[in-house]
């Protein structure tokens, strides 16, 4: 009876289902292989002008003289500055929110403006430190205006990642240090905080290595691209990797291109050494919970 | 026997008031960045719209404000930025999805923890890098494919935003669909469904608000995209649907204006604020909204 | 793909609905079902009892192949249906489920109106005749017809959760099984809705094969004709559920039955 009132087609079905299968392989593959030819087709520009003289060298308008020493240390000086202010800032915002925000009003509007700040295009960061660090404040055209303006670029992502470690950090704890005495700030000094470290040091990397790729919110601040000399004080003019990227990539002689591939290896090398360091962390993290 | 003193120490206590207070600061920064962007964008903005009437900026089909002859109509710049905007969701929007549902619903436990560090490899490049490959290998490819493609074109400025944000409609996309109960899976199984028909047909519509969360924050990335399109897609605004053609977006001309030598506080420089206030206004909308479906999508399974 | 035909009905024994064969099922190392053959007699209620873990939720799901979807699982010896082996290479997991349905130990209504819950399992097999008319009679089957005719167009999660169980076994009915294969069906719900899924099961018994499974004795008691009583993936003893209630042969049955372990 049921043979003549349901008519399954279970070999039609089984095909489609094989096809839409293969096709969601491809769209993995697609990305796969769009990885593959990037990073080849960056490699094969930028290889052979990897050298020591490359990475010791300033810029110059003579593609065989030019080298990314400026950029380098422009983005050191940007990670170590954008690190010193987002690092207080974020983890003193997460503290707040996970130990000590009454559950009002107020703190729902702080979370839900942190949710609402990482979808800003970055470039409205760069309008931001343009009006307020570089002319308000009168920080110029210098590294601290353009750490500040990444700075609030990377604090909800410094903000979220410490949030989370610290949610995971076991009341009992707390409970234990209150027991014995210990005020709130004691607490979380010297238990919550150690406890949450490995995931808030986690955090930080990643917000980095996002800070450390950002083009567009420094120039807007207006970073120079032709930057002969190394910076010495947080006031300095500067010049960072990408930007130098951008300057040679933006440039029509291909002398110029292949001189951004050069860069643009140096600038992922660094953030693979950072990524694996996160990664690590982060093992290591979940393995003593 | 000194008598039980159980009175408060005022130093610590004001040590840790001085305390809370301080952490209050750092968690009211956020909301400061947000006032501070409001209010640059519109105070800068209003001393452009004094001499720009609103309307003539909202509906001018022409943007040419370093020309002599000066037009501020920016539809040029939006058409530019919804073009890159549509190619790309027209690449990611399948591959992101379709990529999720194989993470989600075909590959073995080995094979996602193998492919997942690739996709945030991806989506960890800097734009920058995004836009180099645009123009040295998108753009010849799209040229030796069609002659008559100009170097910058809007067509390879949409290819590679559409790679570039793949990860992020996959990643959150398949948050949502892991997030369905495996007891639907078993319901559709049990009526002899096949895989396929498990996944298109019970677990997609299932996490549906969930994947419309992932897209809609997809297109507001697409659309604050910036040194990617400027590289590839260059500086000409104009109303085209023409991909193939050189065109601007609202970012990429912020750009361009930042990197000039046009003087602070006239007219042509105040014209970023007004362009960064509609992108700013546009990406805030889509955020909202996609946040708006994303807790549609926990209340039903959380 | 040339797959076995289940309508083949040669080799088919008139009253035997399910049969096992020395049925072992493994997780890694470990046997969660442990050689284990009985029959399911045609239009009876089977309940199968006994402690929680000891492997009568897994014993079932070989009946419709749902243990394909766990990977670690390991299924060994036959399930015969029809004079078929369930588990021979040539037989579609998926034709399968059509002919043998399932209910689940929670209610798992599609996030869908009430209508096209009972409608996907028609669509997806190619029903011939008309939907509404099908769905009607499936849900009138579950005894859910004059709650629900007037709000088809509703979400199936407005439902309560008796309500929304019965949606399941009407679903489950709309594509014509022979065999109901029911895990749990009633633990998640309260007494009142419990005894409406319990006259259901006595009612299904005209015209459909039951197996059930149940962590509730008297709910093994009320609805079967034969109870099997498991242990640690062995089957202890099975028989006439009157019989087995009131005088087990084997001392471990006695002593669950009696509520000394368990």
């Amino acid at each position: 009876m049921s043979g003549e009132r349901f008519r399954p087609a279970r070999d039609r079905r089984r095909r489609v289902g094989a096809i839409f299968r293969m096709v969601c392989l491809v769209s993995i593959g697609f990305s796969m292989l769009v990885l593959a030819i990037l990073l080849v087709d960056v490699a094969r520009d930028g290889l052979h002008w990897l050298s020591w003289d490359f990475l010791a060298r300033y810029p110059s308008r003579i593609p065989e003289r030019a080298g990314i020493k400026s950029a380098i240390l422009g983005s050191l000086w940007m990670m170590g500055l954008t690190a010193a202010i987002s690092f207080p800032l974020g983890v003193g915002a997460a503290i707040y929110l996970e130990e000590y925000a009454p559950r009002n009003w107020l703190t729902r509007l702080l979370q839900t403006n942190i949710g609402n700040l990482a979808g800003v295009p970055s470039i409205v960061y760069g309008i931001l430190g343009l009006a307020i660090f570089v002319r308000f404040f009168g920080f110029g055209r210098s590294l601290l205006a353009g750490a500040a303006t990444l700075a609030l670029l990377v604090l909800p992502v410094v903000i979220v990642a410490s949030q989370e470690a610290l949610k995971a950090v076991p009341s009992s704890l707390r409970e234990a240090s209150y027991g014995l005495g210990a005020t709130k700030w004691q607490t979380i000094r010297h238990h919550v905080l150690p406890m949450a470290l490995p995931g808030i040091l986690t955090g930080m990397i990643l917000s980095l290595s996002r800070a450390i790729g950002e083009t567009a919110p420094l120039i807007m601040i207006g970073a120079l691209t032709f930057i002969a000399f190394s910076p010495t004080s947080p006031m300095d003019p500067f010049t960072v990797l990408p930007i130098q990227i951008f300057n040679w990539t933006s440039k029509p002689q291909a002398e110029f291109h292949d001189l951004a591939a050069g860069a643009i290896i140096v600038l992922l090398v660094v953030l693979l050494v950072m990524n694996t360091g996160a990664i690590l962390l982060r093992n290591k993290f979940q393995k003593r919970f | 026997m000194t008598p039980l003193d159980l009175g408060h120490r005022a130093s610590r206590r004001w040590g840790e008031r001085l305390i809370a207070l301080l952490l209050f600061g750092c968690g009211i920064i956020s909301v400061l960045t947000t006032v501070g962007i409001v209010v640059v964008l519109v105070t800068e903005s209003a001393g452009f719209f004094r001499e720009i009437p609103i309307a003539e900026f909202l509906t001018g089909t022409r943007w040419s404000p370093m020309y002599s002859e000066q037009h501020f109509g920016i539809l040029p710049l939006l058409n530019g930025t919804l073009l890159i905007a549509a190619g790309s969701m027209l690449i990611a929007l399948p591959v992101g999805l379709t990529s999720a549902i194989y993470l989600s619903e075909y590959a073995s436990p080995k094979v996602r923890a193998a492919i997942k560090p690739i996709l945030e490899i991806l989506a960890g490049i800097p734009t920058v890098v995004y836009g180099y490959f645009a123009l040295t290998f998108i753009t010849p490819l799209l040229r030796t494919a069609f002659p008559g493609t100009g170097i910058f074109n809007a067509a390879s400025g949409a290819i590679v935003v559409g790679i570039m944000i793949i990860p992020m409609i996959a990643s959150l996309s398949e948050d949502a669909l892991n997030a369905v109960p495996l007891s639907l899976r078993e319901a559709a199984y049990g009526l002899g469904a096949t895989q396929f028909e498990v996944s298109t047909r019970v677990v997609v519509p299932a996490a549906l608000s969930g994947i419309v969360a992932s897209f809609i924050l997809a297109i507001s990335r697409a659309i604050g995209e910036t040194m990617a399109v400027t590289l590839a897609a260059g500086a000409t605004p104009k109303m085209t649907l023409n991909f193939l053609e050189s065109i601007q977006t609202m970012t990429a001309y912020i750009v361009q204006v930042s990197l000039g030598e046009t003087p602070h506080g006239t007219l042509e420089y105040r014209t970023i604020f007004a362009v960064g206030l509609v992108l700013f206004f546009i990406t805030l909308a889509m955020n909202l909204l996609g946040q708006q479906f994303t807790r549609r999508f926990r209340e039903v399974y959380e | 793909m040339a797959t076995k035909d289940l309508r083949d009905r040669s080799g088919d024994a008139p009253d035997i609905a399910l049969e096992t064969r020395a049925l072992s099922v493994y997780y890694g190392e470990s046997a969660a079902v442990n050689d284990i053959s009985l029959t399911i007699p045609r239009n009876r209620v089977v309940a199968f009892i006994g402690p929680s873990g000891c492997g009568k939720s897994t014993f079932l799901r070989c009946f419709n192949r749902m243990n394909d979807l766990i990977p670690a699982a390991r299924v060994e010896g036959e399930v015969l249906f029809r004079g078929t082996n369930l588990y021979a290479h040539d037989v579609d997991a998926v034709e399968v489920r059509r002919r043998i349905g399932m209910v689940f130990q929670k209610p798992n209504p599609f996030p869908k109106t009430i209508y096209e819950n009972i409608a996907f399992g028609l669509r997806i097999n190619g029903f011939q005749g008309k939907l509404d008319e099908q769905v009607e009679h499936s849900l009138r089957s579950a005894a859910l017809w004059d709650e629900v005719k007037d709000r088809l167009q509703e979400s199936a999660l407005e439902l309560s959760g008796g309500q929304q169980q019965r949606l399941c076994i009407a679903r489950a009915l709309a594509i014509e099984p022979e065999i109901l294969l029911m895990d749990e069906p009633a633990s998640a719900l309260d007494p009142i809705a419990t005894g409406k899924i319990e006259d259901l099961i006595r009612d299904l018994r005209e015209d459909y094969t039951i197996v059930i499974v149940t962590h509730n004795m008297q709910q093994a008691a009320r609805v079967s004709d034969y109870t099997a009583f498991l242990y640690l993936g062995e089957l202890i003893e099975y028989g006439d559920t009157d019989r087995l209630f009131t005088n087990p042969r084997e001392e471990r049955t006695e002593q669950y039955i009696t509520g000394r372990f368990g």
